[in-house]
Formats: C-alpha cells, structure tokens, sequence
C-alpha cells in the first residue's frame, strides 16, 4: 500500500484527468449521437445514409484504432492543432476519438428508443402542424431518451473505461499512472492494480445506480 | 367550387399493394358541415379521414382545403395540417407532457401565441371539456375518455378550419363513449365543420348534416340522416343498416 499512500496526490490527479475526458467526451457523444440519430430518421435519403456509413464505421472499428487514428493522424500528420499546450492538445485529440466512438453508440440506443416509441405521437405531432425537427426534438426524442436511460447508462460506463485507451494518445489519464507506479514500485503490482480497478469501481457503480434510479424515474408511462 | 366549400377530394385514388382502399372518391365538405362518414371495416374510412390532412398519401386525385391544393411536403404542409385538427382513434396525447402542456404546445410552436395566452386558451378548453380539474396530470393518470376530451382540446386550441375524427370512440369503455360525443355534438351545434369517421348511429342521426356510406374503397351513397337512416338506396347500405340496428 506504500505506494498508493505516497503517491496519492498523483493517483487523484491521473483519475481527475480520467473524470475529464469521460464527461467532455460524455457530452459530445451526447450531442452527436442525438444529431446522428435524426439523420438516421430524417427524410433526406442522403443524410441517412451518411449517418449509416459513419455509424457502421466508427462501432465496428477498435477504440484503440481510432485514438490512434486521432493521435497520429489527425494530431501528428495532419498537424490538428487546437492548443499550444501538448498535454491540452492531446487532451483534445482523445476527445474527438472518444466521442467519435462513442456517439455510434449512443445514436444506436436513441434508435431504439425511438422505435419504442407509438407511431401515433409523431402523428399527433405532424396534424398539429409541427415540422419534421421540431417533432423529433419536442415530441419522439425526448421519449426516445427516457426509455434509453438505462442503455446509456451502459454505454457511459463503458466510455468510462474506455478512456484508459487515451494513453495511446499521450494523455496522462488513471491507467499511465498505473503503469508508471507499476515500473517504480515493482514490489507492490498487485496492491497497485487492486488499488487503480477500486478507483474504477467507485466511479462507475455510481453511475450504475443513478441511471438505474433515473431510468425508472424518466420512464413514460403509456 | 363555391366560397363556402372547405374540403374538396376530387377523384382521389389510393391502393395499398394490390388493395385498392380508395376509389374515385370525390367528397365536398362545406363550411360549418357536420360530415360522419360510415361504413364497413375495410371500406377505407380511416384511410379518407388520414388523407385529408395528408397523414395517408394518395395515389392520384387532388384533395383541396380551403381552396388550396394539399403541397406533398415541407412547410406549406405544415402550415394546412395546423389549420385542420385531427382527433384519432387512440388519442396520441404526447404521453410525455401534462394534460395542459398537450394543448399549449401546439399553439405555443406553430401559432407562436406568447405561453401566457396559450396557458389561458388551454385553461379555458380544457374547462370546456370537462378536464380543468386534471390539467396537471400527465395522459396516462386519466380514463380514455378524459384523455379523447383532452385530444379534442388540443384539436380546438389550434382554432383550426375543421377537424377531423377517426374514429373517436372506437377505443373507449362503453361508459365512456358518451362524454365524448357530448363534446362533439356541442362541437357541431357550435358550427364547426367536422369529418367524422365512426360507428356510433346515434351521433350520425343526432348530429350530422350528413351521412356519407363507403363500402369497398367507395363512396356508395350520401345524404342526409333522417334519408339515409330512413331509406337507404342502396342494397350495400339496406344491408349494412340491418347488419348493426337490429340490436
């Protein structure tokens, strides 16, 4: 234990850098798997198909292909700057990767949720005269969302675990303090490790709980 | 065409696959007409009721409102769908907003009324109905035919040209059915102009300017209850009549 104890102060830290990544890449993924949902519904055969493709794309390929993607691609060969800082910018770099990855996800449980869904709301909407957005926006999404509570709530969980792939980005997040502490205290591996997967489970057994909570708290009743 | 001609189908076709479900119809709804159209299951009723503010597309024929030709899509759609309302069989109330908020939310996103003036509008409609005192309950806490009275606030707080009813009470408990025809024929005493799709006689004898029967996809006879009820001229109607007032 002598290794978490001093070197708490830096552990917190890593899994601060952790909580960072997973709610800005929470919130993106959020806000592009809504986007990606309506043009997956939307009556434009194009914009459906762009979204398809790029749904089938980006859930069949490995999260660590894409960071890495993202890492040397865009960051390295292409020169996407969007901070002088190396350690902000790579911070960013994993973001885009992350939501990337995660937004196919979350567009796929919204889709569902939609189907789950009466036709005769987005009826009702349309005879009112409401538009193709605003009956997706006002109407079918937010009951779409309120019966994927749950799902998203897997996907969140997993997404927090995901951010440990960051590292092949360079982003100083829970699991390169790990191995770092792993190289110096060669020692103490096991202690290390169980120490690092309790921090996991403290973050995301909450979760777990509140979406569950949430879930049957949101759920319409019909 | 005359000024008061609010609804016209003209020659209107529509065939799902290999089934035929509307045939030549041509129908004309004047101003202020209560028209209950009956017939058959299968006889494309729903069908004609959807068609008219283009829920069900149709394959040929125009249908006009108001002396302008349904467009296909987009906004202009939009804009004629909110001056039509439409009251359907399974109510559709949005089962994730109060009782209030379904009949403020249309005026509020499309006729753009300030809330406070909508909040007031629905208060008042909702009163009308019956419903005043459940105005914060969401659809699922009330009876079907409190929430079919909620549909047809909803349908009234978009002051709309005409609404339209498929079959309204097809849904409901029996002891329900009549708290929602009240409203209706209240509705139809009022003036406004009604395309009625249903099985209740008794409404389509107390209520309607007119008694349209379709059987097959066709418009088979029309006119006015006391006629049709009285003495039906087809033998599709005779039968059809025998069929459901024996009881």
């Amino acid at each position: 234990m002598d290794a978490l104890l001093t070197e708490g102060g830096t552990v917190l830290a890593a899994f601060w850098m952790t909580v960072r990544l997973t709610a800005v890449s929470a919130l993106g993924s959020l806000v592009l798997g809504t986007l990606l949902t309506a043009m997956r519904v939307a009556p434009l055969g194009s914009l459906r198909a762009a979204a398809t493709a790029y749904v089938t794309v980006a859930r069949n390929t490995p999260l660590t292909l894409v960071l890495l993607f993202t890492g040397l691609g865009l960051g390295a060969n292409l020169g996407l700057e969007l901070s002088d800082d190396i350690a902000t910018n790579n911070f960013w770099l994993a973001v885009i990767g992350l939501t990337a990855y995660t937004s196919a996800f979350v567009c796929e449980a919204l889709r569902s949720g939609l189907n789950t869904v009466p036709v005769g709301q987005a009826e009702a909407a349309r005879s009112l005269g409401l538009g193709f957005v605003r009956t997706l926006a006002l109407i079918t999404l937010p009951q779409a969302f309120r019966a994927v509570v749950a799902p998203l709530g897997s996907i969140l969980i997993a997404l927090t675990k995901n951010t440990t792939i960051a590292l092949v980005v360079g982003v100083a997040e829970a699991s390169v303090r790990m191995r770092e502490l792993v190289e110096t205290y060669g020692d103490q591996v096991i202690e290390i490790f169980l120490g690092f997967a309790a921090g996991f489970v403290l973050l995301c057994l909450p979760m777990g709980l509140a979406f569950g909570w949430l879930s049957k708290r949101m759920a319409v009743t019909r | 065409m005359s000024q008061s001609d609010l609804i016209v189908l003209d020659q209107v076709n529509k065939r799902f696959g290999d089934h035929h479900v509307l045939r030549d119809v041509n129908l004309t709804v004047r101003q202020g007409e209560v028209v209950v159209i009956i017939g058959p299951s299968g006889a494309g009723k729903s069908t004609l009721c959807r068609a008219i503010n283009r829920l069900e597309t149709i394959d040929s024929g125009t249908i006009t409102l108001d002396g302008t030709p349904l467009p296909s899509e987009g906004r202009e759609l939009a804009r004629l769908r909110a001056e039509v309302g439409m009251v359907f069989q399974s109510f559709n109330l949005f089962a994730h907003k109060t009782v209030l908020d379904n009949v403020v939310l249309g005026q509020v996103h499309v006729l753009k009324r300030p809330r406070e003036q909508a909040v007031r509008k629905a208060r008042e409609l909702l009163d009308r109905v019956g419903i005043g005192a459940q105005a914060d309950k969401l659809p699922a806490q009330l009876s079907g035919g409190q929430q079919q009275r909620v549909a047809i606030a909803r349908a009234l707080a978009m002051d709309p040209k005409a609404i339209l009813f498929d079959e309204p009470t097809s849904a409901l408990d029996p002891e329900m059915v009549n708290e929602v025809l009240d409203v209706m024929t209240t509705l139809a005493r009022e003036g406004m102009t009604m395309v009625v799709v249903t099985h209740e006689m008794g409404f389509a004898r107390r209520a309607a300017d007119r008694v349209v029967f379709m059987a097959e996809g066709e418009i088979v006879e029309q006119g006015a209850p006391s006629a049709f009820f009285g003495a039906p001229s087809s033998d599709r109607a005779q039968s059809f009549l025998a069929k459901i007032l024996t009881h």
